[in-house]
């Protein structure tokens, strides 16, 4: 089991146990995190599941793919360490990551 | 707010569950509950045609929320439950078993099935189709083992399905009536693109060709013939042919009906306290200055949260810029906005690149954009449509000029 924490916008965090081989947007959803809506359920077509990965973590999660850095380049409030949730990858190399969450998505 | 009789969704799709969901982020205090036809709890419906049926995602990843969302959410999620009446004079819905339930709102958000067309033999064992996650199983059952699968209609299930049923190594014919792929709901570009995009694949795709009927063998659906006579046969067969709106209970009650739930701007019913949303509601676009009924996730989500303001009391004006994807094969589509009116195309990138988007102008302003592999086109086009800013075809189709700028 990989623990991952979320932290919403107003500081309030979640620290859940998630799956690996899911991804972190899944992780979320499963786990009842609000603030990632992820519309189109991790096809990477909608922007909506949006997170800043913690700059302890970063380079960790993995390189934006080209359709995600399109998303990404277009969605608010989109900062360096911005990712697509459903776009990472659940690995027991990811226990302990911390992400935090936009104000709203899309 | 609080009231005994609270709020009853008929339909436990994506546009019942985000009404119900956003009825408790907004802090509604009324009993919520939700209706479900199916087995399962709220799923994913877009994976059924691709990941799913590919063989590619596994079922639990299809649950839209964990089954502890509903008790923690004080959502009464009820499952094979049909309803056979909305009783507008006692403002109960009536549950097949006789249950009636009170209500001081109702949702109506009981999409569709999908359409058997009038072809002989349709209704034979053997012929397939695809909207539920039961006849999801069912479909990808009969394709395990089997070598050959025909697919009655270019839409966008059908062709889905094709290309998952490519992936799993299958012989497929593709047959559709009007003249070319996706043709209700693409331009001609786009559609033509597809359709060499499935033959360059194996598919052997066939535009122009009605079938005429479905194949007899002992009972048991075995192929299909076309107009022109000639016999194909196959292993399996899906009928693709679009959506039968689950009008009946509307109509029934008396709301009004014109394919679709005709709904205002709040998604009110022509009963004020009745709402409806997602595939099966027809409203008014201000942007598109016409009806308009949207098949598609985004439109169930956002007119489920809408419904759920409504009801307490926002001032709702539901005008999206619709959007929609499909995944077939590498290829990720996505489309934005209504391409019907446009009086110009044009397009930026090389297709034969495979990345590339077609913009549809109307009065020098983009109504649609469709973009293959172009996500940057389709986000600033989600934007371009909303603001109704006039663009310079020359620069849009200049791939030189970034499309930011043209944003500015």
């Amino acid at each position: 089991m990989t623990k991952i924490t979320f932290i919403e916008h107003d500081g309030t965090a979640h620290t859940v146990e998630a799956v690996n081989g899911l991804t972190v947007m899944e992780t979320a959803i499963r786990n009842m995190v609000p603030g990632i809506d992820a519309d189109c359920g991790g096809a990477c077509a909608c922007a909506t599941c949006h997170v800043y990965v913690d700059e302890a973590w970063n380079g960790k999660t993995g390189e934006r793919s080209s359709m995600e850095q399109s998303m990404l380049d277009f969605a608010s409030d989109v900062e360096a360490t911005s990712r697509l949730s459903c776009q990472i990858k659940v690995t027991e190399a990811l226990d302990g990551l911390v992400v935090r969450l936009p104000e709203q998505q899309g | 707010m609080s009231t005994k009789a609270g709020t009853v969704i008929i339909g436990a799709g994506q546009a019942g569950l985000s009404c119900a969901a956003e009825l408790r982020r907004r802090k509604y205090e009324g009993p919520v509950t939700l209706i479900g036809a199916e087995p399962a709890l709220p799923y994913q419906r877009p994976p059924l045609s691709k990941a799913y049926l590919a063989g590619e995602l596994p079922v639990e990843r299809l649950w839209l929320k964990p089954e502890a969302f509903y008790p923690a959410s004080d959502i009464t999620c009820l499952t094979n439950a049909r309803v056979t009446a909305i009783d507008r004079e006692a403002r109960q819905v009536v549950l097949a078993d006789g249950a009636r339930l009170a209500f001081e709102n109702c949702v109506i958000a009981t999409g569709g099935e999908a359409r058997i067309p009038p072809i002989p033999g349709a209704n034979l064992p053997g012929v397939d189709v695809l909207r539920t996650f039961a006849e999801a199983d069912h479909l990808s059952a009969a394709l395990e083992g089997a070598k050959s699968l025909a697919v009655i209609g270019a839409g966008y299930i059908g062709l889905e399905v094709a290309a998952s049923a490519r992936k799993r190594g299958l012989e497929v014919v593709v047959l559709e009536a009007a003249e070319r792929p996706m043709a209700r709901t693409a331009s001609p570009i786009l559609g033509g693109w597809f359709g060499a995009v499935h033959r360059g694949y194996g598919v052997d795709l066939r535009v122009s060709t009605p079938v005429a009927a479905i194949l007899d063998k002992g009972g048991k659906a075995a192929g299909v013939r076309l107009a022109d006579g000639e016999e194909i046969p196959t292993d399996t067969i899906l009928l693709a042919a679009g959506l039968a709106l689950n009008t009946g209970l509307a109509e029934a009650a008396g709301l009004e009906c014109a394919d679709g739930i005709i709904v205002d701007m709040a998604c009110r019913t022509s009963d004020g306290d009745i709402y409806a949303c997602g595939d099966v509601a027809r409203f008014s676009s201000a942007l598109y200055g016409r009806s308009v009924r949207l098949e598609s996730v985004q439109n169930a989500i956002e007119q489920g949260k809408a419904v759920a303001a409504a009801i307490l009391g926002e001032d709702v004006a539901y005008d999206p810029v619709p959007w929609f994807w499909s995944d077939q094969y590498e290829l990720k589509l996505q489309i934005a906005g209504l391409i019907d009116g446009a009086d110009m195309a044009v397009r930026r990138g090389d297709p034969e690149m495979g990345n590339f988007a077609v913009f549809h102008l109307k009065d020098s302003r983009i109504i649609a954009c469709e973009a293959v592999n172009a996500a940057p086109e389709y986000m600033a086009a989600q934007k371009l449509i909303r603001s109704g800013k006039t663009v310079d075809p020359d620069a849009l189709r200049n791939l030189d000029v970034a499309m930011r700028e043209l944003l500015a």
